[in-house]
């Protein structure tokens, strides 16, 4: 018995072996060169925390930190709604609702189509002049004068929120709907018995145990909030106009190392952006769970 | 409340059904179904706006860039040929499909071939380091793909390996979370006696896995596989960074390169490559819809 464990090691050494070669030993050698000068060939020249302390003062840092914030902000908190919403409409028991499968499908399809394929397609579909979103806008009457949207800042940044919103609200409610489905009927019943109206039912009891759910939703589209990339990349032309509007954090990571061989500055970049995650995902999950904890102490 | 009560006490079932509905629970039943008519008509708009997109590219599509610049309209014009031809002229399309395609499949194979491997070793084995090894890997799986961008090009590069397929494949036998995932599935799903018995018939090792773990993990495998190919087929940063001749462009690497090409002058061809690129995966979805609706679904309430 004793010597079969050996195969163990066997089975799991495929996958570290490349896990190390292909994944671990790159992280290493990124935070080894975000203490240098390396500029993509030559020798690497180690400047301690230079990277770092350029990194804090460097204000299109900063600016993108801001933008990718504002830009994932929208579309998370309009993303959530929807799907609370629909989620709401779906799992009503007095109401029921027919063709859950049909919009579940409808709705989340955006979601499966390639980035840079929707990059494009909403890059000529907003266009100022050509646009078939501002003709059609125009005819209708909604607008007077077609709306340059890819060339002003607050438009700019407007637009990529809408596109990520209609790309993950689906995927979001699929998931909402999921835990919804997962919450106990008894749970409504005492609460029709209770005389509960729909919003009290819906706040006391769907919401506090769709926590772990939400957080979920919450984190995993945080964590890809961050990591924006491709539509600003190819909506407009690549360094983040209008005015710098949609320069997001990992699009200056990316400019900074393969546009301007600044690779260990890119470097120190991508490790800001680690630790940016790292710590907003611990608040998320402490505003979660931490007051239960204290109300759970208090009991 | 009360007479109600004493209505569905002295009455069968059948006689409940067609009594006349009291005066108020009428008014219930008509304004449930005004107010149900209304969210139908905003679902529906709803799903219209999430499907908008798609219907002006495919119209588009087949419209020359003289009839795009005029206007907009819903009936679709003759130009879908001709479109096709000016966009085959500067980007061969169908290669980023095959490329991508060549990436996406083996890279799913290589993941849930291997993946299993790996769950199936840690949750059947005891040796030493083993529960180190799990939540050193638990860890590194919280860290996001462009943390190591820039090491992972510079090794590549030393390797010799850019602009092959290679770093866009191989990296995919190491898929942490494919193989936490499948290691929680096994568990509960494969009885350590089976393995037991198998032993005593005198299978080796890797025979038990191929023949009694794999079949079990098969659920799993799929519904993990249905990610791994989509991400794939989406990735765009790592390709990007990796190719440099446009023969070897992955369709999400074309499509950026098609907008910085002469087709960019021709609408109707931009909008034609786009639906390309589109519209099978569409296809896909219409079989697999329900099936990769329920994953999401397993994926996130298991967690």
């Amino acid at each position: 018995m004793k010597n079969l464990n050996r195969y163990g090691y066997a089975f799991i050494a495929p996958f570290w072996i490349i896990f190390l070669i292909f994944n671990i030993y790159p992280v290493a050698l990124t935070f080894y060169y975000s203490f240098t000068n390396y500029s993509g060939s030559g020798t690497a020249e180690v400047v301690g925390f230079a990277n770092y302390q350029r990194l804090i003062a460097d204000s299109y840092f900063v600016e993108a930190f801001f933008n990718t914030w504002k830009i994932w902000g929208v579309n998370f908190a309009l993303q959530i709604v929807i799907a609370l919403i629909l989620a709401m409409i779906f799992s009503d028991a007095r109401v029921k609702m027919k063709g859950l499968s049909f919009f579940r499908s409808i709705f989340y399809l955006p979601n499966l189509i390639t980035v840079s394929s929707v990059a494009l397609l909403f890059g000529i579909l907003l266009d100022w002049q050509h646009g078939s979103l501002n003709m059609v806008l125009m005819n209708i009457g909604l607008i007077s004068e077609p709306i340059n949207w890819l060339n002003q800042p607050t438009t700019a940044q407007l637009s990529v929120s809408l596109i990520l919103t209609w790309m993950w609200f689906g995927h979001s409610f699929i998931v909402v709907m999921a835990g919804v489905s997962g919450i106990s009927t008894d749970f409504y019943e005492a609460a029709l018995i209770d005389g509960a109206n729909r919003w009290q039912t819906f706040t006391k009891i769907t919401l506090p145990l769709l926590k772990p759910i939400l957080l979920y939703i919450m984190i995993t589209s945080l964590i890809g909030g961050l990591q924006l990339f491709d539509l600003p990349m190819l909506l407009t032309d690549g360094i983040g106009s209008p005015d710098g509007s949609l320069n997001t954090m990992v699009l200056y990571l990316y400019n900074q190392a393969f546009k301007y061989n600044n690779y260990g500055y890119a470097a120190a970049v991508a490790y800001g952006l680690f630790i940016i995650t790292v710590i907003f995902s611990a608040i998320v999950f402490k505003s979660m769970y931490g007051n239960e904890r204290k109300q759970a102490r208090r009991v | 409340m009360i007479d109600r009560t004493e209505i569905e006490n002295n009455v069968t079932p059948e006689q409940l059904a067609k009594r006349t509905l009291l005066p108020q629970e009428k008014n219930v039943k008509k304004r449930r179904s005004i107010v149900k008519g209304i969210i139908y008509a905003l679902l529906i708009l709803t799903a219209v706006i999430c499907f908008i997109p798609f219907l002006m590219m495919l119209v588009n599509a087949t419209r020359s860039n003289d009839a795009i610049l005029t206007g907009f309209t819903l009936i679709p014009g003759t130009a879908l040929m001709e479109n096709y031809h000016t966009m085959m002229e500067y980007v061969n399309i169908w290669n980023g499909f095959k490329n991508s395609l060549i990436i996406s499949v083996l890279v799913t194979l290589l993941t849930g071939y291997f993946s299993a491997l790996t769950a199936y070793g840690f949750a059947f084995y005891s040796f030493k380091g083993k529960n180190f090894l799990f939540v050193f890997m638990l860890v590194m799986m919280m860290v996001p793909g462009q943390l190591g961008l820039i090491g992972f090009y510079e090794l590549c590069k030393n390797l010799g390996i850019l602009d092959t397929f290679i770093p866009l494949i191989v990296p995919a036998i190491a898929s942490p979370f494919v193989v936490f995932f499948l290691r929680q599935y096994i568990q509960t799903t494969l009885h350590p006696s089976l393995i037991e018995a198998a032993r005593i018939d005198g299978a080796s090792e890797l025979r038990i896995f191929h023949t009694v773990a794999i079949p079990i993990m098969m659920p799993a495998v799929a519904t993990m596989s249905i990610f791994t190919f989509i991400g794939s087929w989406n990735n765009y940063i790592m390709p990007l960074v990796i190719l440099f001749s446009p023969e070897k462009y992955t369709l999400p690497v074309l499509m950026g390169f098609l907008k910085g090409s002469q087709v960019a002058q021709n609408l109707g061809s931009m909008y034609l490559g786009i639906a390309i690129s589109v519209v099978p995966i569409m296809i896909a979805f219409l079989f697999l819809s329900k099936y990769i609706v329920s994953s999401i679904s397993a994926g996130a309430v298991k967690e």
